[in-house]
């Protein structure tokens, strides 16, 4: 057992499998961990730098802004402004880890415990990553979108394809529904109800119908505000969605593109509630395989250090007034958190005994740890995990920047025990999908005249939209919708603070 | 539990050369600005290197729904000495940092590295040569024979030894045919055997090796490869260019640079747009050569001035070469202008009768001294000359050039794509 796995910095791919296998056996038999099969891809700069702009995903379709994500990290990365990550890995079954060439033996182990089983194992457990993604279907689903953009390109041209898709990529936030349904999302399900639909439109087809005389309609008035919101399943908040469904004059395959946006940006949903949780996972799980394998002396003293040394940039978090600080790093605060609990579970102190009851001095680490991985997000996570010890350790500091306040910036609370509890609830907040997007819904559709669709931003805190870009992104929404949209910002107590109205330019009201 | 490793690392590569193809498709024309600028500033020789370049983001922004302003809560670390209730000064440090992350506003500027292909490509995007189709070369079209590969039959000639033989042994060594060594080791064997047990089972291997090699030929009609040929229609050049560059004593330095640096980009652009245009490179003091592109950029000389020397060098070229009802000819000639007073008549009358009758297109560049132009009142000789020819009708341009700045801007005007094809060459 003592068989050491690699010697020096060189590696090959018995090596990896060595290194795979170790991991394996700490990984399920002492941190009892539960993953998707693991597929390991060996790739070079070039690639990684390929997949940087694809969001990371192995295939994508074609658009020119992944082209222009390429064009920034070749020039950066040339410069050497921007070092590659060591790793990228995929919400997948199989799980995806790409792993550079370029590192060492060490580096490699490293990201294999860290990405084949840390995120691995967060992936398969966590309740957001089972609620709203498919890792089984992902890489088919690509597949299908991949083609079908490239279809509709051949058919209907590539300029056409591109407006939808710039229009959707620019609601793609707001293309998020951020309530569970009723409907497991199943996305190889997907590729056959686009063919279906397509089979029963042609089934239907009558030429007949076009000859119908139509009956004199409907007096718009008579169909009442309540139910014309029930009709359209008002107020959505899902711009995309809506548009898929609602839109008046959008062509079939432009529903379906808003479809696939919304599926990607939906499968991302999670990732980007879970920054802190899902890296705290993959530094602990990985802190822990790489200590066991050094107690074990299949990893020697001087394979190790590197190991600390890389681990230690990892977790480094810079002070506020260091110019190196752009924000919490989630590494450093998710694995200190983790170990926090470590420390409470197997140790508490009288103080943590009255922090956290339920877990303090239960002694089951991982028992406790996976099921902290199971149930929480970042925000719920670091509102009931965030210890004052930590706090203190940490320095944290509450401040609050109020425009109309003369005196400057106040320090609302800090590391003290007037002040534990309201950091921790400013800091969850922070960590709070649903106020950091903007909160952006439809509420009506003037369907007795011109068909004018009102949005609504109910404005927290007084953060208005970016002028510039909302008009923007407004205008896509027209042009999807091919008539009026206005945007109405108002406050908690309804009060309008500014309306935009943005007509569809007319190139797309042919389409 | 299964795992797979995977080695990507010879996947081809470029996955995302058509997404970038898309980006720089959509930011043509912001590119396209940005590539003749930076090329004003460098060496033309490095013009071709590609290199990076800065567009405005402005038209590749993607927009989003963004907040900004209103009251800001942040939980930060590092407290050293706040206590609850102090305020922080809002100029300070403090409030200028923490913006909070994300909001990058930041970058009106987008810079990323172009390739060599892409950055002459664009460089040279709107330009080309006037009136080429004009005379359409008469169909004869020649074949030539080129190679293409290997195929399964063909005729003995062809026979690739080489291919075959590497297949042959492929071959061999995945059927496990025993090799001549492995034999005669067995024969040696058997002779210094003793022991007659031991004699017929090394026998009987030998005899199955025997049978193996029997059953496994050396070569096998399978493994013949032969050489294949595919006729492939040849072309026929369908223009030629005439470089006619002064090298005469009265071209300074920086005369000689400025008419070197319009002749490499029109070589850049000839070389990179048409496969098949033929350059003739003549340079003339009072006499006229034709010299291969080194000598043409980079030789030294120096004389005195006979433009109809290089007319008449052309003339001649043309005559043994070219014929005119085959070929579109074009012509670039630059030079500061000085002819010797008594060589401008004989100028003239080649130009008119021998050369611009068969010319598409005759591009004339006067260089001079730098800051001159402007209040060089009295025209050179040539330029005269050359402005009487135009006035009459003659496919003639003409283009003065004193600062390098200027020749890239001048190249573009002769060169740039005309809507509709210009009526003067027509009979």
């Amino acid at each position: 057992m003592t068989e050491r796995l690699f010697e020096g910095a060189d590696w090959d791919f018995h090596t990896l499998q060595r290194i795979t296998d170790a991991c394996e056996t700490v990984a399920m038999k002492d941190l009892g961990l539960d993953v998707y099969p693991n597929q390991i891809e060996v790739i070079t700069a070039e690639q990684m730098l390929d997949a940087y702009s694809s969001v990371g995903m192995p295939l994508f379709y074609k658009h020119w802004s992944f082209g222009k994500q390429f064009a920034y990290h070749e020039a950066s990365y040339r410069k050497g402004l921007m070092g590659l990550a060591y790793e990228i890995v995929i919400n997948s079954s199989p799980c995806i880890s790409y792993l550079m060439e370029e590192n060492t033996a060490t580096m490699q182990t490293l990201v294999i415990a860290h990405a084949a089983f840390g995120h691995n194992h967060f992936f398969k457990n966590n309740y957001l990553f089972k609620q709203w993604t498919d890792a089984e279907g992902i890489l088919d689903y690509l597949d299908f979108a991949k083609n079908y953009v490239m279809q509709c390109e051949e058919r209907y041209g590539r300029i056409e394809v591109e407006r939808t898709l710039d229009a959707a990529h620019a609601l793609m936030s707001h293309g998020i529904d951020r309530y569970p349904g009723k409907k497991k999302l199943d996305l190889r399900e997907e590729e056959k109800r686009a063919g279906r639909r397509r089979q029963h439109e042609e089934e239907v087809f009558n030429d007949l119908w076009r000859t119908v005389p139509k009956g004199a309609s409907k007096t718009r008035s008579a169909i009442s505000l309540e139910r014309r919101r029930k009709l359209l399943g008002l107020p959505q908040e899902n711009l995309l969605y809506f548009l898929e469904k609602s839109a008046p004059r959008l062509a079939p395959w432009q529903r379906e593109l808003l479809r696939i946006v919304r599926h990607i940006a939906q499968y991302f949903y999670p990732q980007s509630q879970t920054k802190v949780m899902n890296e705290g996972t993959a530094t602990y799980v990985h802190y822990r395989i790489m200590t066991q394998l050094h107690q074990q002396g299949r990893i020697t003293d001087g394979n190790f250090l590197e190991f600390l040394g890389s681990h230690t940039n990892v977790v480094f978090q810079p002070e506020f007034d260091d110019p190196r600080f752009s924000g919490f790093n989630p590494y450093a605060l998710g694995f200190a958190m983790m170990q926090d609990i470590e420390r409470i579970v197997t140790a508490p102190s009288d103080e943590d005994r009255e922090w956290f009851p339920d877990i303090a001095g239960k002694n089951d680490v991982m028992g406790v740890l996976r099921d902290v991985w199971a149930n929480y997000r970042d925000e719920s996570f670091i509102a009931q995990f965030l210890s004052p010890k930590l706090m203190r350790q940490l320095r944290m500091f509450h401040l609050h920047d109020d425009p109309e306040e003369r005196a400057g910036i106040r320090v609302d609370a800090i590391h003290d025990e007037r002040g534990f509890r309201r950091v921790r609830r400013e800091l969850a907040r922070q960590h709070d999908v649903g106020y950091i997007d903007a909160n952006i819904e439809v509420v009506d559709v003037d369907l007795s005249s011109d068909r004018r669709l009102i949005l609504h931003h109910h404005v927290i805190k007084g953060a208005q939209l970016n002028e510039t870009d909302a008009k923007r992104v407004l205008q896509h929404l027209a042009d999807l919708w091919t008539y009026d949209v206005s945007l109405i910002e108002v406050d908690a107590s309804d009060k309008v603070l500014r309306e935009y109205v943005v007509s569809p330019r007319p190139i797309t009201a042919a389409a | 539990m299964p795992i797979h490793i995977i080695d990507r690392r010879l996947n081809p590569g470029g996955k995302s050369l058509e997404n970038r193809q898309r980006f720089l498709r959509r930011a043509k024309s912001l590119v396209q600005g940005a590539v003749k600028k930076t090329s004003q500033e460098r060496d033309i020789k490095d013009v071709l290197e590609g290199g990076e370049v800065t567009i405005p983001l402005d038209g590749m922004h993607e927009p989003r729904f963004r907040r900004e302003g209103g009251t800001r809560d942040m939980v930060l670390p590092g407290n050293k000495k706040f206590i609850e209730g102090d305020y922080l000064q809002r100029s300070g440090q403090g409030s200028a940092k923490n913006s909070g992350p994300g909001e990058g506003d930041g970058e009106d500027a987008f810079r990323f590295v172009l390739s060599r292909d892409e950055f002459v490509d664009l460089f040279l995007d709107d330009l080309e040569l006037p009136d080429l189709a004009k005379r359409k070369v008469a169909q004869t079209e020649s074949e030539g024979i080129q190679r293409a590969g290997y195929t399964t039959s063909g005729s003995p000639a062809n026979i690739s030894v080489g291919r075959t033989v590497r297949r042959a042994m492929a071959r061999r060594i995945a059927l496990k045919r025993p090799s001549k060594e492995e034999i005669e080791e067995l024969e040696a064997a058997i002779a210094a055997c003793t022991d007659e047990d031991e004699r017929l089972v090394l026998l009987d291997q030998l005899e199955k090796l025997k049978a193996k090699t029997k059953r496994i030929p050396f070569i096998d009609p399978l493994d013949i490869r032969y050489r294949r040929f595919e006729t492939v229609p040849k072309p026929v050049a369908q223009a030629v260019m005439f470089c006619l560059m002064d090298v005469s004593g009265s071209m300074s330095e920086h005369m000689k640079d400025l008419a070197k640096r319009f002749y490499m980009l029109l070589y850049v652009f000839l070389k990179r747009r048409y496969k098949h245009v033929d350059i003739v490179f003549i340079r003339h003091t009072d006499r006229a050569e034709e010299v291969d592109e080194q000598t043409f950029f980079y030789g030294p000389a120096s004389g005195g001035t006979l433009v109809s020397s290089a007319l008449q060098a052309m003339h001649e070229i043309v005559r043994e070469r070219f014929n005119p009802s085959d070929w579109n000819i074009y012509a670039a000639q630059a030079s500061d202008g000085d002819n010797s007073y008594s060589d401008g008549e004989l100028t003239g009358l080649l130009l008119t009768d021998k050369i611009l009758p068969v010319c598409q297109f005759f591009a004339y560049l006067e260089v001079g001294e730098s800051g001159g132009s402007a209040f060089d009142l009295s025209d050179s000789s040539l330029w005269s000359l050359y402005e009487r020819l135009r006035n009459s009708g003659e496919p003639l341009s003409m283009r003065k050039v004193s600062e390098r700045s200027e020749i890239f801007p001048v190249f573009h005007d002769l060169f740039q794509r005309r809507e509709t094809s210009q009526e003067k060459a027509a009979p």
